[in-house]
């Protein structure tokens, strides 16, 4: 095979592989837009403050450290005790969990019935009150994200793909295993939210408030389940990306990435935002591959966007978006 | 049980052989305000197991604040509600509606992007015990649920003649049929008691002598109790074992069809009155 067309089909797995962690930023909107309609602006500032919270309650962090230095003139800073990855994960999930059901109790309750727009506005928010409150919670330094996750180039796809075309493609270990963790959470979020009781009552709740209230549904209970999983997908799509680039602020900005993501996959659909995130992937690698080196590179900034707002013009809803049914 | 077809007994048996029980929703001197505007002044009424029970009025009478009240969507200032002989505590509509209350809206309130036959199975939600990890594995419990839920829902989609209708998403379909989809999710959920805000308003004649069957029937064969509000006298008075009449807020009328029509301040309200 040609030299080209080995190295193209490189850039396709590794377009791929970045596909499936804009789809796991993507995942979370997708999630809260379902079942309440709103959309979430503060879900890259979730999975910042998800990293944030792992990377300090394992590094046995003292939150508020500089607060409490400042105001009592103290020096503390850490623990003198570090926590292994598996318990500070489900530590940090439960600060979520915590999060989602404060966000219920002091934000979306008091604006039961309002227009969407405003309920986004309180997203914007809450997502600039989160960015403060985990730079005062754990500090504002990059910090490193380790959790035991395999990285660097995987052997073994470079020696089969060298025995077989002579040439060794490189694929990323964290990549491969962030597809792997996405698929999972799809598959369980798919099944979750078509065929649970719970999943019912979450697509009811994102139809019609009054009509859920009607049949028994409590808008309270599925506003916090969902607000935790949204948390929780965040905490993945941190822990991914935060293994990857480092725990910073910058992190929070991966949720611009995942807007062209849901134009093309579609507001609403679990799966939409996986392929939507593919498509996005492939196609940014491919055209800095392709066209990149014509107009100067530097495509990958505004492909997607540009991928985007012509996909709008053909199905506004969407690849897997519900269809905008009216009645005229 | 005593029959007899004394109306103020225990249980009587109607002319038509349906028997009505005791009481199931006593309301006490209800009193709702908006502001300085009383919509419900001092009103009290019951309904009785297995009855179809009206609330007419004219428009603006209140009608609809009060099933608001019966259902918890609103909560009234002054007065109790009780039901099933207990007083009912402030509660939350979806912790009404779990106690076994279902109930329809003026202006059709549906999952526009589920299914019709998705939108009938939320009303059985509350029925559905399984816990989440049951779910998941998708044998046993969670499955047989599904299946005798599913069962009462095809039971209930045959009643109500939406059969053809079942996989069609509900944003799509005419006013008419939401109006019966919203019909059989209320009543799939069993309820022992349902309301009904306007079941007919804007219908045609066909479709509202469709409607006035299928409430008749469903009272007829599952025994359900029926509080309906109409602002079509005579529709209502052909359904209706007992009516309310409300005006202004408050209650100027209450007995059987027949009474309500010879009461000079019904007459008065629905008609108008001469001021001299």
């Amino acid at each position: 095979m040609p030299e080209q067309l080995l190295f193209a089909m490189e850039v396709t797995l590794n377009g791929l592989m970045a596909g499936v962690l804009y789809a796991l930023v993507a995942l979370g909107f997708v999630l809260i837009f379902k079942a309440s309609g709103i959309f979430n602006y503060a879900q890259g500032v979730m999975a910042l403050f998800a990293a944030l919270t792992l990377v300090g309650i394992q590094q046995g962090q003292v939150p508020f450290a500089h607060l409490i230095n400042a105001v009592f003139g103290t020096e503390v800073h850490h623990f003198p005790w570090q926590v292994p990855s598996l318990i500070a994960i489900v530590l940090a999930a439960g600060v979520m969990i915590l999060f989602a059901w404060i966000v219920e109790k002091y934000v979306l309750q008091h604006l039961i019935g309002q227009p969407d727009i405003i309920l986004f506005m309180a997203t914007i928010g809450l997502a600039y009150f989160m960015e403060g409150f985990g730079d005062i919670m754990w500090g504002s330094d990059i910090k490193k994200l380790d959790v035991g996750l395999p990285q660097g180039m995987n052997a073994t796809i470079d020696q089969v793909t060298f025995d077989w075309f002579g040439y060794g493609f490189f694929i990323d270990n964290l990549d491969i295993v962030a597809a792997i963790v996405a698929s999972l959470l799809v598959a369980a979020l798919t099944i979750f939210s078509q065929y649970s009781k719970q999943g019912r009552a979450l697509r009811a709740v994102a139809d019609d408030h009054s009509a859920a209230l009607s049949v028994g549904i409590s808008l309270r209970f599925i506003w916090v389940l969902v607000w935790s999983i949204a948390g929780f997908v965040a905490l993945v799509a941190g822990i991914m990306w935060g293994a990857k680039s480092g725990v910073q602020f910058s992190l929070s900005l991966i949720a611009l990435k995942a807007l062209p993501v849901l134009m093309l996959g579609g507001f609403t659909s679990i799966p939409g935002a996986i392929v939507g995130g593919l498509i996005i992937g492939v196609g940014e690698q491919l055209f800095e591959f392709t066209i990149g080196p014509m107009i100067g590179g530097a495509t990958q900034n505004w492909f997607a966007y540009v991928l985007a707002l012509i996909f709008l013009i053909f199905r506004p809803q969407g690849l897997f978006g519900e269809k905008i049914i009216e009645r005229v | 049980m005593t029959t007899t077809t004394d109306i103020n007994a225990d249980s009587y048996v109607t002319a038509d052989g349906r028997t009505i029980g005791p009481v199931v929703m006593d309301m006490k001197n209800i009193t709702l305000r908006f502001g300085g505007v009383v919509a419900i002044k001092d009103i009290s009424f019951d309904i009785r197991e297995g009855e179809i029970r009206a609330i007419i009025g004219p428009n603006g009478a209140g009608k609809s604040s009060m099933l608001n009240v019966i259902s918890g969507f609103y909560k009234p200032q002054e007065g109790e509600v009780w039901f099933r002989g207990e007083k009912r505590p402030p509660m939350k509509p979806y912790q009404v509606a779990r106690q076994g209350l279902a109930r329809t809206f003026q202006n059709i309130a549906l999952f526009d992007g589920m299914t019709v036959l998705d939108n009938i199975m939320t009303g059985r939600l509350n029925h559905m015990k399984a816990n989440l990890l049951q779910q998941a594995i998708w044998k046993g419990k969670a499955e047989r649920e599904e299946i005798a839920n599913r069962e009462i829902c095809e039971k209930v989609i045959d009643f109500l003649e939406i059969q053809h209708i079942r996989k069609t998403p509900v944003g799509r379909l005419p006013y008419g049929l939401k109006k019966r989809v919203e019909l059989a999710r209320a009543l799939a959920a069993q309820p022992s008691l349902l309301l009904l805000d306007e079941p007919m308003a804007g219908m045609n004649v066909e479709e509202k002598e469709d409607m006035s069957r299928f409430i008749l029937d469903m009272n007829d064969e599952f025994g359900t109790t029926i509080a309906l509000i109409e602002h079509d006298m005579g529709v209502v008075m052909d359904l209706s074992d007992r009516v309310v009449v409300m005006d202004y807020g408050k209650k100027i009328g209450d007995g059987t069809p027949d009474e309500v029509r010879n009461n000079q301040d019904v007459i008065d309200a629905y008609l108008g009155v001469a001021h001299d």
